[in-house]
């Protein structure tokens, strides 16, 4: 669950003094826990600026609502650290919306398994795209999100049509709770659980390391290469799918203007959160912290009430922005020491 | 014997067609579809009907122009779409002072992103697409905050601007043709040019060699940066209103498009400017195309994906 650390480092840490390492282990817990020190930061001051800012109502709102951004999250994160990258998670998360809307006047099975099986085919195809020709993953998701957003406008009259959910045990997926908060809430702690054993317990998930660090190093330790690039990819696109499915479930109706620019949300978290995007290096946790520190600033910005949600892009960009260049500074400043 | 000699010259045959789908690939697709609709689509070769597929695709070109010199380094330039929208909430904002004050302000503030973007990129090396990120959430946000909705005004010079002619061509056409031939000078002829494309080519080697990486770096940016704002104010002043919550959406996927379909590789080192502007022209007809001839808005996005995927497959095959 925790961040990798690289194992390069350690046999250099040998031959520098105590003080170095201990800076040095400074910088890495700022590397890799920065988003978690900032979110608790963010939350304690929210906490006392604001009397309904640090309730329980606020807090289960404010998880709720960033359970559908941390399910896409979780493959981007998978694709990131291989050294890819995924501008379609938007397009699918729309689309399975739709799909998912679409199919559930036959039943919660189709409802669910449509997206899925549609979004999933698109991601493999992606996977397959990127492992096999070597066009820049950049490139070909950017294809794979006009391309969505064309096959969801072409099934929803042009984005006219809003399906409405026709099933109720497929609603109640979106809208039931459990211990006082909604199922795609349970759904999203699973799935980093999940996730969290399969990227640092399993040989799936140290060849994703490997081929982020180095893919040429990857093909030459006989990393099947082709193979968990393709899985990297089909990872994203089941869980968009999923994220969408259970997004129209919550909502009732497959909305068709959703998910403009969800693709650099998902990124700006992951980001956030202390994954390179160079690949090689990051984790679930991180991941996590940075949704829910997306999520929080939202909830701050609402409670101060005058200011506008844009206020909430700019204060997002500038984390961001915060963050990669703390991330750079810390990098350079390791490999100097 | 012949069996032999026949394989290698089957297989550059496939090489040398990629190369050549890859160098004027999108001169004869430009051609291949004003061919069709000349033929099958009416009034299609009418003035009035060239005049607005131009004056629609300015800001594009305008925009692309830019990122091919981005592009040209091996970097990208995601922010182009929130400048716009900064631009025009700019104009709105200083439109008090006089037309001119507003315009200035606009491309300063354009400038300024792009310095901004540039200096993360150049000084700090955060990767190009992560930097521009951030300027592409926090921009659009911040022309948010500036100009909250829509707000028109009414005001002559920027009316002359958006919606004059000169000399038969729309002002805005002009406009476009002048950069489109200013960049091409600038990446033809100067020395900026040769050492933005060496920058792209081998930022080490140009390093060692001693030339400004970061100065040329930060300048590309913020040539981006201008051009862009350039494109909000244009488009600003057609509609006669600024709208930042939706002026220049997806600016960036349209303005990269044109440029990698344009034939300009995303791993940098090289840069063609006509390349951009037919890459911009060719995206424009497709959907002017199937609009015209009843096949919905769903269409040309799977099109345009699958042009995308077809023109930067085609410059792969010439690499390998």
């Amino acid at each position: 669950m925790t961040t990798t650390i690289a194992d390069a480092d350690t046999g250099a840490d040998a031959r520098r003094g105590p003080g170095a390492l201990r800076r040095e282990r400074i910088g890495h817990l700022l590397q890799h826990h920065g988003a978690l020190v900032v979110l608790a930061v963010t939350v304690l001051v929210g906490a006392a600026t604001f009397d309904s800012f640090a309730t329980p109502q606020n807090a289960a709102n404010i998880v709720v609502s960033s359970s559908f951004l941390a399910i896409v999250a979780i493959g981007m994160t998978f694709v990131i650290i291989s050294g890819g990258i995924d501008l379609s998670v938007g397009s699918s998360f729309v689309l399975a919306g739709v799909l998912a809307a679409y199919g559930s006047r036959y039943g919660l099975l189709v409802a669910l398994l449509l997206p899925l099986a549609v979004c999933g085919t698109i991601g493999l195809i992606q996977g397959l795209i990127v492992a096999r020709t070597g066009m820049a993953p950049f490139i070909v998701t950017l294809a794979g999100l006009l391309g969505m957003r064309g096959l969801m406008l072409a099934i929803s009259d042009e984005g006219a049509n809003t399906y409405l959910v026709r099933d109720d045990a497929f609603s109640a997926l979106g809208q039931a709770a459990f211990l006082g908060l909604t199922v795609p809430v349970w759904i999203t702690l699973a799935l980093v659980l999940l996730g969290g054993v399969l990227l640092q317990r399993t040989g799936f998930g140290q060849n994703v390391f490997a081929i982020g660090g180095s893919e040429e190093a990857a093909v030459l330790m006989g990393v099947p290469v082709t193979r968990v690039k393709v899985l990297v990819y089909l990872i994203s696109g089941l869980l968009a799918g999923l994220a969408g499915a259970l997004n129209a479930a919550r909502l009732s109706s497959g909305v068709t203007i959703l998910g403009v620019g969800m693709e650099l949300d998902v990124i700006a978290a992951v980001v956030i959160g202390g994954t390179l995007l160079t690949g090689g290096a990051g984790g679930l946790t991180g991941t996590m912290a940075g949704v829910l520190l997306l999520g929080v600033i939202q909830s701050l910005i609402n409670q101060i009430g005058v200011l506008t949600s844009s206020f909430q892009q700019v204060v997002s960009g500038a984390f961001l922005a915060l963050v990669v260049v703390t991330q750079r500074l810390l990098h350079r400043a390791q490999r100097l020491s | 014997m012949a069996e032999t000699a026949a394989a290698p010259r089957a297989w550059s045959g496939r090489v040398r067609l990629l190369a050549w789908l890859q160098e004027y690939g999108v001169y004869a697709s430009v051609l291949a579809l004003l061919l069709f609709n000349v033929a099958f689509t009416p009034h299609f070769l009418e003035v009035a009907n060239f005049r607005t597929q131009l004056i629609q695709v300015a800001p594009i070109v305008i925009t692309s122009l830019g990122m091919a010199l981005v592009i040209g380094t091996e970097g990208i330039d995601l922010s182009v779409g929130s400048v716009m929208a900064l631009a025009s909430a700019m104009v709105v904002l200083y439109l008090g002072y006089g037309a001119p004050v507003a315009i200035i302000a606009a491309l300063i503030a354009g400038a300024a992103v792009g310095a901004g973007g540039g200096a993360l990129v150049a000084y700090v090396g955060v990767q190009p697409i992560v930097a521009t990120l951030a300027l592409l959430v926090g921009v659009r946000g911040l022309a948010n905050v500036l100009v909250p909705q829509l707000t028109e005004f009414r005001n002559p010079t920027l009316i002359t601007l958006g919606s004059r002619s000169v000399l038969g061509l729309p002002l805005v056409v002009v406009i476009a043709a002048v950069l489109t031939v200013l960049v091409a000078f600038l990446v033809k002829r100067t020395t900026f040019g040769r050492q933005l494309v060496a920058v792209g080519g081998n930022r080490a080697a140009s390093r060692l060699s001693g030339l400004p990486v970061r100065r040329i770096l930060v300048t590309v940016y913020v040539i981006s940066g201008l051009l862009a704002a350039v494109a909000g104010v244009l488009a600003t002043s057609r509609l006669q209103a600024s709208d930042p919550t939706s002026l220049g959406l997806l600016m960036e996927l349209s303005a990269i498009t044109a440029v990698v379909v344009g034939g300009t590789p995303l791993t940098g080192g090289r840069v063609r400017v006509l390349g951009t502007v037919m890459g911009a022209l060719l995206i424009q007809l497709l959907q002017a195309t199937l609009i015209k001839h009843n096949l919905p808005q769903s269409w040309t996005q799977m099109a345009q994906a699958v042009i995308i995927l077809a023109a930067v497959y085609a410059a792969r095959g010439r690499r390998a």
